[in-house]
């Protein structure tokens, strides 16, 4: 999303760069064996010029990660950075996840410590690179003082110090010391992208060797001495609590050592996740359902369907909408989206210690500081008290912008002596959720000799901003509900776009892949197709018309055409669609390819996307992230939705909660573009393209022009038109 | 009270306490202390908790540890040291298929499980042998290229 736009920048500079003594915990990403207590991030002795980077006298050079790896590479990419500039030795890299501290390690766009919204590589690409920069040019005055030769007359590679003229060498590790002593430049020279020697390489991963053995320790597997195990149920109906609670059955399971029970949830804590979950079973709860056990998925529906015949807040509007409108033929349509969970494969954990006077927590977040803070409130006691262990999370998706997983296990632990690791099954982790809110978008648009002239635009749904970053909320608009759809990419004289809030009730709401573009493109790019056909135009050449002032949209859009056959014959029932997005700083196309059989079946045949994501950091993980950014996407197109009745969520586990599988997948290709503007964002920019290209695929092989997802098979049974 | 149990994991014998419809998964998590074994689903949907009982994949979540006595378990901390295993370790990282990985030990044990069997799978084992493993990263492009690889002995 793009919040910088809106949120006054606090200069990160100023506290990353920060020196003296740090207090951090952490655990070693090459820790052979789970490590119960976190060795601190000592920075005595070391050259520890920033929040960042560490160097001791053995030349090891420790860097800190201010954003988490979930799986997108991140880990990677920020060390080429900060090596980049610094000129470290690959081989000399260890990593530490940073402590929670949002002064150090607060992600510049979103001000506070997260890692989300693909703004990781953008929001961190300039402080990381000055960090690198500084501290080189620190251990460069320590070489050339101690040799008596203008800094300026040595050169680094490879964490060495040369001066070539009297052929002398040192290594970082042995100029740490007098490293420490010098004074960072105000400004440090940042490299010409064209000296580049480790970004726009693919380089492989720092965080994969452990994941093939078994051995990287995600927050499930941290293991404190003497802990118990312990899972939770909470009211199926949102906002329900607990009445009666009969726990006789479940006291005579062996291993069950503590039922715990309060207003709002009810864990059993036992010897293991086994005993756990068979006293839960056991069980006779009574809930109090409270009103919320009316809600239903059609009311939820009728309620956003009146909600989207208001009027909304203008998010844009230029040039003469009603002119505009009036110049040409009209068309309307309007596209729903339905609530998403995460299922992060990973499921919702955390391991609290609660002591009278100290909490201490292990787990993966993408919100360290925020984790900690509200831990704090829920067990009492002041931030400071409070330690979060973070570790390598199994996928995030935007569930882990969340704390209640956390919350829920200290007030568990609270009623606990000693460790508990709360570990959520797939139906509570599924259950309760914060959904990808349902969205309703509505287009007119009007079309005067094959162009649009008009376009008007409303999105109706809820505003996760103003709960989850209220200062960024402003004057009724959610930048985040209308990223991407005030930015389309095409020429179009008249533009209105309106941002009708409507929050669900009793569902909670958040960040899901992709966030507001999701919905967005997906509508943008339907309707796009739709007016193309009503043009009498080829869906890209309609496209390419409205682009002559878009080099970098018009050539991933020609690259894509030209990679994925576009225009060269098909079978019969079998499509190619296409999206172009503006979304996450990026610039892309995608073109899928699928049949639809004679009952409406879906087969995924070919996925190519072309990616102009600017500087290409680790070339590598940015095709690896759209490769899986479209599987995430098109899972949802094809499966994705959660429905509520009688106040519950009606899915429960991936038997009905489906994910794409092996067998289903594409051919897919991605092409990355070589450019030297800056970086854009890529972690959720396949899971937006996936849908709109495949329901245009479905468009092309049989005319039906869904518009809500996920895709109705019935809907496309040979013989049907929509 | 239960009475103790032994299993032969990874050549190692190991006796411990639990109920014996306990399914191995958690056994191995939460008793021995080996999590490089995941917990998914719990219902044999996800396949993150996939180990090889005598050479064969199954899903640990649902595999009751009465019913494993007296058999061969291998799990990711050693799967390594089978020579179809250390293929798939191997071409995982050349091809560096891993995005979170939380679902990569039960991909790399259904992986290892086929080479074993089957030595040149083409499309149609692949997909029978990893259908049920799913990767919500969604690594399968990757996965596939990596069977190959491992396979032929490639080096990407
Ligand atoms: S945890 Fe066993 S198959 Fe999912
Ligand atoms: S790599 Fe994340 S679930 Fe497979």
């Amino acid at each position: 999303m793009n919040a910088h736009n809106n949120v006054s920048r606090r200069a990160l500079l100023t506290g990353g760069l920060a020196t003296g003594f740090l207090l951090a915990f952490h655990l070693p990403l090459r820790a052979a064996v789970n490590e119960p207590v976190q060795p601190e991030d000592k920075t005595d002795g070391k050259f520890a010029p920033n929040a960042f980077i560490r160097i001791d006298p053995e030349g090891a050079t420790t860097l800190v990660m201010p954003q988490v790896e979930m799986g997108q590479g991140i880990y990677t990419a920020i060390s080429m950075i900060l090596a980049e500039e610094l000129d470290a030795d690959w081989s000399k890299v260890q990593l530490l996840h940073a402590p929670a501290n949002e002064k150090l390690y607060g992600n510049p766009i979103f001000i506070i410590q997260a890692t989300g919204g693909s703004t990781s590589v953008r929001a961190f690409w300039k402080p990381l690179r000055e960090a690198g920069a500084s501290a080189r040019a620190m251990l460069v005055q320590a070489a050339a003082a101690q040799w008596g030769v203008d800094p300026a007359s040595c050169t680094t590679s490879k964490g060495e110090v040369t001066h070539k003229a009297s052929g002398r060498t040192v290594s970082y590790g042995a100029l740490a010391a007098a490293a420490a002593g010098q004074t960072p430049p105000k400004t440090p020279a940042l490299k010409d992208p064209k000296d580049f020697v480790y970004i726009g390489q693919p380089f492989k991963r720092l965080d994969t060797p452990d994941k093939v053995n078994g051995k990287a320790v995600y927050g499930i597997d941290a293991i404190v001495p003497d802990m118990k195990f312990a899972t939770l149920a909470q009211c199926p109906v949102f906002g329900g609590k607990v009445g009666k609670v009969d726990d006789r059955a479940a006291k005579k399971i062996p291993g069950v050592r503590k039922i715990v029970v309060l207003d709002d949830l009810v864990a059993v804590v036992g010897d293991h996740m086994w005993a756990a979950k068979k006293g839960l079973d056991a069980l006779d709860i009574e809930w109090n359902e409270g009103p919320n056990a009316k809600i239903n998925s059609k009311a939820i529906w009728d309620d956003l369907r009146a909600a989207s015949a208001k009027d909304g807040v203008v998010a844009k509007s230029t040039g003469d909408i009603a002119k505009g409108l009036a110049s040409g033929e009209n068309f309307e349509a309007s596209f729903e989206l339905p609530f998403l969970a995460h299922a992060t494969m990973e499921p919702l954990n955390a391991t609290v210690h609660c002591k009278p006077d100290s909490c201490e927590i292990w787990t993966g977040t993408q919100i360290m500081a925020r984790v900690q803070s509200e831990a704090a409130k829920a067990a009492g006691l002041p931030v400071e008290k409070v330690i979060v262990n973070n570790h390598l999370l199994g996928g995030g998706f935007g569930r882990k912008l969340e704390p209640d997983m956390v919350v829920a296990a200290v007030r568990i632990a609270k009623q606990v002596d000693g460790p508990v690791k709360v570990v959520w099954t797939r139906e509570e982790d599924i259950q309760h959720d914060v959904y990808r809110p349902v969205y309703r978008d509505t287009i007119a648009a009007s079309l005067s000799g094959g162009k649009i002239v008009g376009w008007k635009y409303k999105i109706t749904g809820a505003a996760i901003i103003a709960r989850w970053l209220p200062p960024a909320f402003q004057k009724g608009i959610d930048i985040d509900a209308i990223d991407s759809a005030t930015d389309v990419p095409y020429e179009i004289p008249n533009v209105h776009v309106e941002y009708v809030r409507a929050e669900p009730p009793a569902i909670p709401t958040g960040f899901w892949r992709g966030v507001g573009p999701n919905n967005n493109v997906f509508a943008v790019e339907c309707f796009i197709d739709e007016l193309a056909r009503k043009a009498g135009k080829d869906p890209v050449e309609f496209r390419r018309g409205m682009l002559a002032n878009q080099p970098r949209f018009l050539s991933v859009l020609n690259l894509a055409a030209e990679k994925a056959n576009w225009g060269q014959p098909l079978p019969a029932r079998v499509g190619r669609g296409v999206c172009l997005q503006p979304s996450f700083g990026s610039f892309i196309a995608t073109v899928v390819e699928a049949e639809v059989d004679e009952q409406g079946e879906i087969n995924l045949r070919r996925a190519t996307s072309v990616v102009d994501t600017g500087i290409a950091v680790n070339p590598d993980t940015i095709v690896a992230q759209v490769e899986g950014g479209l599987i995430f996407g098109l899972t949802a197109a094809l499966y994705g939705e959660i429905t509520i009745e009688k106040g519950r969520v009606q899915q429960s586990n991936f038997n009905d909660y489906r994910m794409l599988r092996i067998n289903q997948t594409p051919k897919i290709e991605v092409h990355v573009v070589k450019s030297g503007e800056a970086p854009g964002g890529i972690g959720e920019t396949g899971t937006t393209a996936g849908p709109p290209a495949l329901r245009n695929a479905i468009y092309a092989a049989t005319g039906v022009a869904l518009r809500r997802l996920p895709i109705d098979r019935k809907l496309l049974a040979a013989g049907r038109k929509a | 009270m239960h009475m103790a149990t032994t299993l032969t994991i990874n050549g190692e014998t190991k006796s411990f306490d639990a109920p014996p419809e306990m399914p191995l998964l958690w056994v191995l998590r939460d008793i021995l202390g080996m999590t490089g074994t995941k917990f998914g689903c719990g219902i044999a949907q996800c396949g993150a908790c996939t180990v090889h009982v005598d050479g064969k994949a199954v899903r640990s979540c649902v595999l009751p540890v009465s019913a494993v006595e007296n058999r061969a378990i291998t799990t990711i901390e050693a799967v390594g040291n089978t020579p179809s295993g250390a293929k798939v370790q191997k071409a995982w990282l050349e091809a560096e298929v891993i995005q979170c990985g939380y679902c990569q030990s039960g991909q790399i044990m259904s992986a290892a499980a086929l080479l074993a069997s089957t030595p040149k799978p083409d499309d149609s084992d692949i997909d029978a042998a990893m259908a049920g493993n799913i990767c919500r990263c969604g690594t399968y492009v990757r996965i596939r290229e990596a069977i190959k690889q491992a396979a032929n002995g490639r080096q990407s």
